[in-house]
């Protein structure tokens, strides 16, 4: 299973493709369970990225666990949290966020 | 200090407009990343993991009050509080919104800094001795020729797309602060029979994947010939370095390579071309520039001695923070201050906004507006009075910043590692935290006595693993963080690469491994006056491998 990730161009934000849009946290990404899923997303960040929305597209490695996607990697773990030796800093110091998205 | 003239002044705001004007293109989508990447490089912008990060140049790491007030201030403005200082004496914002930068490039335009030439493959900030003007030790401060040398290299038509980065130190001292031997250039600034100023030139040090140790080309070279003479080897080097393979791209491998004797031959037969045109430096000019770095006017001040002695004896805290991170200076009544951006479980090289603010005005108070960033991430306060380090000492325990560890084993150089850059292949500053609080104890610590590890969280090494006397390198294996353990490597005027020690440790294993290593080196050291590297250097990794790894191999 993969998801879409990038940057926000203006402020370097990392961002997630959820739900037609870019969102700031991870939880609720779009899932993609096969190839032309991942194609899918593939095109989508290339449109985003040649339309300078975002910088930096990659697909990554996840798993879902209660509906809840989690990355595989450690590194995209850390992106999509903060750094671990500073909570409060980066998404998880904003559950808000979390809850919104 | 040196002071920005006009052309200075024209220069840096010449290129905060084109900057900004670039940024401006790229966010209204005129310009495409693949266009703006390089242009963003030049001007210290990466991304990273979180956000965009901004290096910023702090010139031979010596900065004033006014400067670092500015950089509390870009900490809160535009930042998230604090800020990383770096083992090339610079300074990281690990979290700026790239449409912020012009604004955050003018502020430092106006206190004379820039982020020019804090990345990309030209040369880099050149770097020097942190006591540099205040070591009892130096025959001449070495920053005016850092600061020749940062004119020279400023946007160089010919060094401004080299086969890779290229870095330069000096240092005016025999013993070596600077680490001269890990770069591409060092340069030992000594006198010769005659007391002549000049340099040992040193070629082709470097960390990184494959780590070289520079050879010495040259025992002494005039002071008049030095852009002459490092013209010649950036040539040398420009045309036949490689640029096939970014891993192979750096000087250390064509010196490697080609041979220090040839390459020897190659640099002074270019040199010869070059060494009595217009890059020998005039006389004047080289007072001109040193007229800049001249000492402040350090008045007599024998109170010190009996003021130190009292305090001393008042407060125990003091006097270990004395002992530890206070240096002799060159007028007997002042001292050179260490202070500490290693507080016990903290992030090594982070200060917050407010404690750059206080630190800026502890310097216009007590240290002739003079402060330093050091390459092992800790500032340093050059010029203080000894009669004024009690007061000193107090202010920087309100704010968090007297901790007594300096050249201790919890004063770990790290790198951001995987918490924050996008290159790393594992965490720094969690391990460092956990080693520092381990070692929590000062008082062990010093019963340990001089250990300096240091922590990569990949194999460019900007942790300098490699000259660790402890050196920790976190890779990834198996999706998991392993760390890799090299003894007996330093950064000194006896420069050494460490050894790699055995099998790696996992994130759990990795800091009693490090405790295992430092009880084995209590008990074998002659005394307490042999030091963990000159005990390493005399017995070998044997005993430590025994230590670490002989329960496996009976296991097995």
């Amino acid at each position: 299973m993969k998801v879409l990730t990038a940057n926000r161009l203006a402020d370097g934000e990392a961002v997630w493709y959820a739900n037609g849009g870019w969102a700031e946290t991870i939880d609720h990404a779009d899932v993609a369970h096969d190839k032309a899923a991942e194609d899918r997303l593939e095109a989508i960040g290339a449109t985003a990225s040649a339309n300078n929305e975002v910088v930096d597209v990659n697909l990554i490695d996840v798993t879902v666990a209660n509906g809840v996607v989690e990355p595989v990697r450690l590194r995209e773990k850390i992106r999509a949290a903060g750094p671990t030796n500073r909570n409060d800093l980066g998404k998880q110091a904003r559950p808000e966020a979390a809850r919104a998205a | 200090m040196y002071r920005y003239d006009e052309f200075d002044h024209d220069f840096v705001q010449a290129r905060v407009a084109e900057f900004s004007d670039q940024v401006t293109r790229r966010l209204a989508g005129e310009i495409t990343e693949d266009q703006f990447r390089p242009l963003r490089l030049m001007n210290g912008v990466y991304l990273q993991l979180h956000a965009y990060m901004l290096r910023i140049a702090v010139p031979y790491g010596t900065l004033n009050s006014k400067q670092l007030r500015m950089l509390g201030h870009i900490a809160r403005k535009y930042d998230k509080g604090y800020g990383h200082f770096t083992t090339r004496q610079n300074i990281q914002f690990n979290w700026p919104a790239l449409s912020d930068i012009p604004a955050i490039l003018a502020d430092l335009a106006s206190v004379e800094m820039h982020a020019i030439q804090t990345s990309g493959n030209c040369i880099r900030n050149v770097t020097a001795d942190h006591f540099a003007g205040a070591a009892a030790d130096e025959v001449a401060d070495p920053r005016p020729y850092a600061e020749i040398l940062r004119q020279w290299s400023s946007v160089h038509p010919e060094f401004s797309f080299l086969p890779r980065k290229f870095k330069i130190a000096v240092t005016g001292a025999e013993r070596d602060r600077a680490a001269i031997q890990t770069h591409d250039i060092g340069l030992h600034l000594k006198k010769n029979a005659a007391g002549e100023l000049g340099f040992a030139v040193y070629v082709g040090g470097g960390q990184g994947r494959t780590p070289m140790i520079a050879k010495k080309i040259r025992g002494f070279l005039p002071e008049a010939d030095l852009l002459s003479y490092c013209t010649a080897i950036l040539r040398v080097y420009n045309l036949y370095g490689r640029r096939d393979n970014k891993y192979k791209a750096r000087i250390k491998i064509l010196v490697h390579e080609t041979g220090v004797e040839e390459i020897t031959r190659q640099v002074e037969a270019e040199w010869q071309e070059l060494k009595d045109a217009d890059l020998k430096l005039p006389e004047a000019d080289i007072r001109a520039i040193d007229a800049y770095f001249a000492p402040p006017a350090l008045a007599d001040r024998p109170e010190g001695d009996e003021a130190v002695k009292l305090a001393r004896l008042d407060s125990k805290s003091f006097s270990e923070w004395l002992d530890q991170n206070v240096v002799t200076h060159r007028h007997p009544d002042y001292a050179a201050v260490t202070i500490s951006l290693k507080g016990i479980g903290e992030a090594p090289g982070d200060a917050s906004d407010s404690q750059m603010e206080a630190v800026a005005d502890l310097a216009e108070k007590y240290a002739f507006d003079e402060m330093r960033v050091s390459h092992e991430q800790n500032l340093i306060l050059p010029h203080v009075a000894r009669a004024d380090l009690k007061v000193v000492y107090d202010a920087l325990v309100n704010i968090g910043l007297a901790t007594a560890n300096s050249n201790l084993i919890s004063d770990i150089i790290s790198c951001p590692g995987l918490d924050y850059c996008a290159l790393a292949t594992a965490r720094s500053i969690p391990v460092a935290q956990e080693i520092s609080l381990r070692f929590a104890s000062l008082e062990r610590q010093r019963e340990i006595g001089e250990l300096k590890l240091k922590i990569s969280g990949c194999i460019n090494a900007c942790g300098h693993h490699h000259v660790g006397h402890i050196g920790i390198l976190g890779v990834e294996k198996k999706g998991a963080e392993l760390y890799q353990v090299t003894l007996g490597g330093s950064a000194d005027e006896n420069t050494s690469v460490g050894e790699i020690i055995g099998r790696g440790f996992s994130s759990a294993e990795i800091t009693d491994a490090i405790e295992q290593i430092v009880e084995t080196y209590l008990g074998l050291r002659l005394d307490r006056n042999e030091k963990f590297i000159d005990a390493y250097r005399r017995v070998g990794p044997a005993p430590f491998k025994e230590a670490l790894y002989a329960g496996e191999a009976k296991a097995a």
